[in-house]
C-alpha cells in the first residue's frame, strides 16, 4: 500500500459522516444562532444583532430554566441511587441470572418512549392502586400524583434509568476482582474495600451515566407534557411551543442556545471534577 | 431471647441480601410499565380513553391493523428507521474504523464532532434543524427532512458502539491473514468484517431503536408526515386507541427476537475469535479446559 493512500485513508473513511454531521448539525446551529439575533415577525425577520431576544427570553422563562435543572438534577440523583445497587447486583451477584437482568434493564427501550410515559400516566392516575397505596401510607396527602413535580421527576427517572445502569454496570464488570481481594487481604473491611477500591474504579461509569441521564432529562418535554400540570412546564415545553405553536422563532432559538450553553457549562464543570476518559473514549493503539 | 436472636438473624439475612433485594425491586420498577402496556392491550374500553380497566378482549389484537392512519404511520416509521439505520451504520462504521485504526491530524476534532451531538438535548437539535430548513426553504419538511435528521442523530451512537468493538480487536488475526497471502481487501472482508460484525449489528440495532422511537426531533421536522410516535402524540389529545398498545407490544416482541439473534451472533464471533494459538510460553489450548476452570 502506498504511503499516500495510507495517509488519505482515514479522511476517506471519515468523509461522508463528517460531511453529514457538519451539514446537518453544525451548520443548523449556525443558522439558529443567526435566527436568535433577528427581530420582527415571521415573514419579515431581519438580522440586526438583536441581543434583546436573549435577555427577554431569559427573564420571561427563568422559572422554567431553574425548574428544568432541578427536575433533571433530582431525576439524575435518584437514578444514580437506584442504579448502583442494581448494576452491582448484575455485575457481582447475579450469576446465571445476569443476562436475564440485563434484558430487564434494556427492555423499556424496546417499547416506544411515548407509550412508556403514557403508561406512567395510567399508573399514577387518581384511581390507580399505586396512587391509592401512596395516599394510604401518607406519601400522597392530596390523593393525586399526576400533574405534580414528583410525577414529572418519576417519569424522567424511569425513562432515562437504563442510560445510568448500563455504563455503571460496564465499569463495574471491568474491575479486576483481584484488586478487591488484595484490599481484603490487606485487612480492609468489606465496606472499606467498597468505598476505597470498587467505588473509585467504577467512577467512569458513574460519570458517563450521570451525563447520559442529565442531558436528555434537562431538555425533555414529553414527561412534563404527560405527567406534569401547567405549573410543571420545563424549558423544553417552552421551546417546543414557541417554535411549533407560536412561531416566535427568535425567542425559541435564543432559549435553545441558552439551554445548550448552560448544559455545556454544567458538563464541563462536572468533567473537571470527575475526569474525561469516560466521555472521550480511548485513543488509537 | 430466642425472639431477639431470630430478629438478629433476620437482620443479618436482610443485610446480606440487601443489594439483591434492591436490585429485584428496581427490575420490578423497570418492568411494571411494560406489564401495564401489555395488560391494556387486552382492555375493552367503552369510551375513547384507555386509562381504566374495563374488561378483557382479544379483538384489538385480532384487528391490530384496522386503523389505516395508524398502520400508515407504522409503515412510515419502519421505512424511515430502516433507511436511517442503513445509512448511519455504513457511515458510522467507516468513521469508527478511521478513528481506531489510523492516527491522523484532526482526530480530536473528529472525536469532538461525534461526541457533541450526543451531548446536545434533542429539543435543541430539532429546533436547529428546523431553523436550517426554514431559512433554506428546501428540502420541504417531510420524509426527506426526517431521514436527514434521523441519520444525523444515529451516526454518533453507531460510531461509539463499533469503536468499542474495534478497540478490543486482536490485530494478529489480520496480520496472519496478510502473511498467508490475503490481499488487504480479502483480509477486511474475510477477517475484520466478520469479527466486528456483532459491533456493527449492535450499532445498527441501536440506530434502529433510536430512529423508530424518536419523537422530539421528528416533531420539529416532520411537516405533515406522521410517524408512529407522532401518531401517538396526536392521538393522546383525543384518546389513544387500544391498537397502539397492541402494535407497541408487537414491536417489543420483534425487538426482543432481534436482540436474541444479536446475542447468538456475538457468541458465535467470540468462539471464532477464540480459535487462535496462545501467546508464546502460554499454555496450549486444550478442549474442555475452559469448562474445567
Amino acid at each position: 500500500m502506498s504511503s499516500v493512500r495510507r495517509r488519505l485513508a482515514p479522511y476517506f473513511l471519515l468523509g461522508p459522516g463528517t460531511i453529514w454531521l457538519v451539514l446537518f448539525f453544525v451548520v443548523p446551529l449556525y443558522y439558529m444562532a443567526k435566527l436568535s439575533l433577528e427581530s420582527g415577525f415571521v415573514g419579515s425577520l431581519q438580522f440586526n444583532w438583536h441581543w434583546a431576544n436573549y435577555s427577554e427570553a431569559l427573564s420571561a422563562y427563568d422559572t422554567q430554566f431553574v425548574r428544568s435543572f432541578i427536575y433533571a438534577g433530582s431525576a439524575t440523583l435518584i437514578a444514580l441511587l437506584i442504579s448502583y445497587p442494581l448494576a452491582y447486583t448484575i455485575a457481582f451477584k447475579a450469576g446465571r441470572w445476569r443476562n436475564a437482568l440485563l434484558f430487564a434493564v434494556v427492555a423499556p427501550f424496546f417499547t416506544t418512549y411515548l407509550i412508556r410515559t403514557i403508561a406512567w400516566e395510567t399508573i399514577l392516575s387518581d384511581e390507580s392502586p399505586v396512587t391509592e397505596f401512596l395516599h394510604a401510607v401518607g406519601l400522597a396527602p392530596s390523593g393525586h400524583i399526576l400533574a405534580t413535580g414528583p410525577a414529572v421527576v418519576a417519569g424522567l427517572t424511569y425513562n432515562f434509568l437504563p442510560f445510568m445502569i448500563l455504563p455503571i454496570y460496564a465499569s463495574l464488570e471491568r474491575i479486576d476482582q483481584r484488586l478487591i481481594e488484595a484490599a481484603r487481604d490487606l485487612y480492609a473491611s468489606a465496606a472499606q474495600a467498597f468505598w476505597r477500591v470498587t467505588l473509585p474504579l467504577s467512577a467512569p461509569g458513574i460519570v458517563a451515566g450521570t451525563l447520559l441521564t442529565f442531558i436528555p432529562a434537562a431538555g425533555d418535554y414529553v414527561n412534563a407534557q404527560f405527567l406534569g400540570g401547567v405549573g410543571n412546564r420545563m424549558i423544553g415545553n417552552v421551546i417546543q411551543s414557541l417554535y411549533l405553536s407560536q412561531a416566535d422563532y427568535p425567542s425559541a432559538a435564543a432559549l435553545s442556545f441558552v439551554l445548550m450553553a448552560l448544559i455545556m457549562v454544567a458538563v464541563v464543570i462536572y468533567i473537571r471534577f470527575a475526569g474525561s476518559e469516560a466521555l472521550m473514549g480511548e485513543e488509537a493503539r | 431471647m430466642s425472639g431477639e436472636s431470630r430478629a438478629a438473624g433476620a437482620w443479618r439475612w436482610l443485610r446480606e441480601h440487601a443489594v439483591n433485594i434492591v436490585g429485584g425491586l428496581v427490575v420490578l420498577y423497570l418492568l411494571i410499565p411494560i406489564a401495564v402496556i401489555l395488560l391494556f392491550s387486552f382492555n375493552d374500553p367503552q369510551g375513547r380513553y384507555n386509562y381504566t380497566w374495563v374488561g378483557f378482549t382479544f379483538s384489538h389484537w385480532a384487528h391490530a391493523f384496522s386503523r389505516p392512519e395508524l398502520t400508515e404511520a407504522l409503515f412510515t416509521s419502519l421505512k424511515l428507521a430502516l433507511l436511517a439505520t442503513a445509512i448511519s451504520t455504513i457511515v458510522g462504521t467507516m468513521m469508527a474504523l478511521a478513528l481506531v485504526r489510523h492516527s491522523f491530524r484532526g482526530r480530536r476534532l473528529a472525536n469532538f464532532l461525534i461526541v457533541i451531538p450526543m451531548a446536545t438535548p434533542e429539543v435543541v437539535m430539532g429546533a436547529a434543524l428546523l431553523s436550517f430548513f426554514l431559512i433554506l426553504g428546501t428540502p420541504s419538511l417531510g420524509f426527506q427532512t426526517l431521514l436527514i435528521a434521523h441519520v444525523m442523530f444515529c451516526i454518533s451512537f453507531v460510531v461509539v458502539v463499533v469503536r468499542s468493538r474495534l478497540i478490543g480487536f486482536d490485530r494478529s488475526l489480520e496480520e496472519a491473514a496478510r502473511d498467508l497471502g490475503a490481499s488487504s481487501f480479502q483480509t477486511f472482508r474475510l477477517i475484520t468484517l466478520p469479527l466486528i460484525m456483532p459491533g456493527i449489528f449492535g450499532g445498527a440495532m441501536l440506530a434502529f431503536a433510536l430512529s423508530i422511537d424518536d419523537f422530539v426531533i421528528s416533531n420539529f421536522n416532520s411537516g405533515t408526515t406522521v410517524t408512529f410516535p407522532l401518531y401517538i402524540f396526536g392521538a393522546a389529545q383525543r384518546g389513544i386507541p387500544v391498537e397502539v398498545n397492541v402494535i407497541a407490544m408487537m414491536l417489543f416482541g420483534v425487538t426482543v427476537a432481534a436482540m436474541g439473534f444479536a446475542t447468538w451472533q456475538q457468541r458465535r464471533a467470540e468462539k471464532m475469535a477464540s480459535v487462535r494459538p496462545e501467546q508464546e510460553g502460554g499454555p496450549m489450548p486444550m478442549p474442555g479446559a475452559a469448562a474445567a476452570t
